[in-house]
């Protein structure tokens, strides 16, 4: 049974990677969760989250096979609260240089690339963040030079610089959250990076409760 | 700065954590969910389980463990031990493992590295080799692998795997002295030399740690990126906290 209260948290399941982290971390902030890779349960979702690890070009044929590519880009033009997570956020980009050049979910403009020589690849562990944006809901209550948890050998380069809420320094400084309409994206694993991870993935659903809260003009009521 | 990692390491056989773990604070100190949780509460960066479960059978009990162990943690868990195939570590991941840790397979079948760094992606492929000095007084002889729990020389040279392995789809070596395991006289900081300069992938150091002078070397002499601890942290010791601001204050990049 659906509590109406809770906020319902749609995880997009496009058979890579460890879906089941991500969601037992909502659950453990109280969000409701459902785990599809049903297009109609996806559309009518009040927020979206896009996980992921492991290969760009064959998430990117997983998400064509399962017929996912417009429904997410339908979800994203109706300004459904996002969230992409690692690959997640790397998808949303137009290509990327992995083992060649592939086509990305094309949402956002930029680019994906390969760390350069001269660091250990893949970018592994615990890395400190810079905020650009403080403001940004989902960067509430995090403090500047907070470690997270990163598992990633590409980064992205968004064309609009205006899109970057946060950097990381490995070698290069580079954008590692993001915020553009309502999509929010990590490179590091908010469900792996212990407190403060968890405190990322309440702020999502925030925003989230907060969005609905303004569409049914009910705000005061959560 | 990317900081270094603690990375506590439980032994578990048929389900149950084994080598003792002296916490007052637990009901079950045999129990890996329950040590992972205080862990993970402690701030440990990441969870090693090395299966040493001898038969088949018990492989779906480790898939339980598994799974209770990652409903409530969050931080990366890496299990490995007597992984065979590649649904061996799709169960694994589906269970909620990050990563998986391959020893002896990878040197009976290295494709196997291959193949799962192909699916799941080299992140979560973490190749564990068991290392002996050729002459225990000489490093500059090499180091020897071992397989099967360290009880069956493989008849190759350390480094040269670990270059072969990471070549084929390793993301990170779990290198282990066995001349220095259970000595808590330091890890063999000639070995992990040898193999950061060999290859370009993080490297987790692991035997011999006796006290936190021993975490700081293997970081700072022996140049790797995570330290493997378990006796020293699982007898209380040390607290993880205090190897901690021990390393912080040693000017190593540390996440308090």
């Amino acid at each position: 049974m659906i509590n109406s209260d809770l906020p319902v948290v749609t995880i997009i399941d496009y058979e890579v990677g460890n879906l089941h982290s991500v969601k037992k971390a909502f659950e453990k902030l109280g969000a409701q969760v459902v785990v599809t890779q049903n297009p109609k349960v996806i559309l009518s979702s009040q927020a979206v989250v896009l996980p992921g690890v492991g290969a760009f070009k064959d998430a990117m044929e997983s998400l064509k096979r399962l017929n996912l590519i417009t429904v997410i880009q339908e979800i994203v033009r109706r300004q459904v609260p996002f969230l992409g997570i690692c690959l997640g956020l790397q998808l949303l980009f137009e290509e990327s240089e992995e083992f060649g050049v592939a086509h990305g979910l094309s949402i956002i403009p930029g680019r994906v690339v390969l760390f350069r020589q001269g660091q250990k690849i893949p970018h592994l562990g615990w890395n400190q963040i810079h905020l650009v944006d403080r403001q940004n809901p989902l960067l509430r209550g995090i403090p500047e030079n907070t470690h997270f948890y990163f598992v990633h050998s590409f980064y992205v380069i968004p064309a609009d610089p205006q899109v970057v809420i946060a950097t990381c320094s490995y070698g290069i400084e580079y954008a590692c959250a993001i915020y553009w309409k309502n999509i929010f994206a990590t490179q590091f694993h908010p469900e792996k990076s212990q407190k403060m991870g968890l405190r990322i993935l309440k702020n999502f659903l925030t925003f989230v409760e907060e969005k609905r809260g303004q569409v049914h003009g009910n705000y005061s009521s959560y | 700065m990317l900081a270094k990692r603690i990375i506590p390491c439980l032994d578990v056989k048929d389900g149950r954590v084994v080598k003792g773990v002296q916490f007052e604070n637990l009901c079950d100190a045999g129990d890996p969910a329950e040590i992972a949780r205080f862990y993970d509460s402690e701030g440990a960066d990441e969870l090693v389980f090395l299966d040493i479960t001898a038969s088949s059978e018990n492989r779906k009990i480790l898939l339980d463990v598994v799974t209770q162990t990652a409903e409530n943690i969050f931080m990366p868990l890496t299990v490995g031990g007597g992984l065979r195939t590649i649904e061996d570590i799709r169960n694994l991941l589906r269970a909620g493992a990050d990563k998986i840790s391959i020893n002896t397979q990878a040197v009976e079948n290295p494709s196997i590295l291959e193949e799962s760094a192909i699916r799941f992606g080299t992140q979560c492929i973490v190749l564990a080799i068991d290392a002996k000095r050729r002459d225990v007084a000489n490093p500059l002889e090499g180091w020897e692998v071992f397989t099967h729990g360290g009880r069956r020389s493989a008849g190759k040279d350390v480094i040269e795997w670990a270059r072969e392995g990471v070549a084929r789809g390793a993301g990170e070596i779990l290198i282990t002295s066995m001349d220095q395991d259970g000595s808590k006289t330091g890890y063999d900081l000639p070995l992990l030399q040898a193999i950061s300069n060999a290859v370009s992938v993080p490297i987790i150091a692991s035997g011999g740690a006796g006290n936190l002078d021993h975490l700081l070397e293997a970081i700072q002499i022996g140049q790797a990126d995570a330290v493997l601890v378990a006796s020293l942290f699982h007898y209380r010791e040390y607290s993880i906290d205090q190897a901690k601001q021990f390393l912080k204050n040693h000017g190593v990049s540390i996440r308090l």
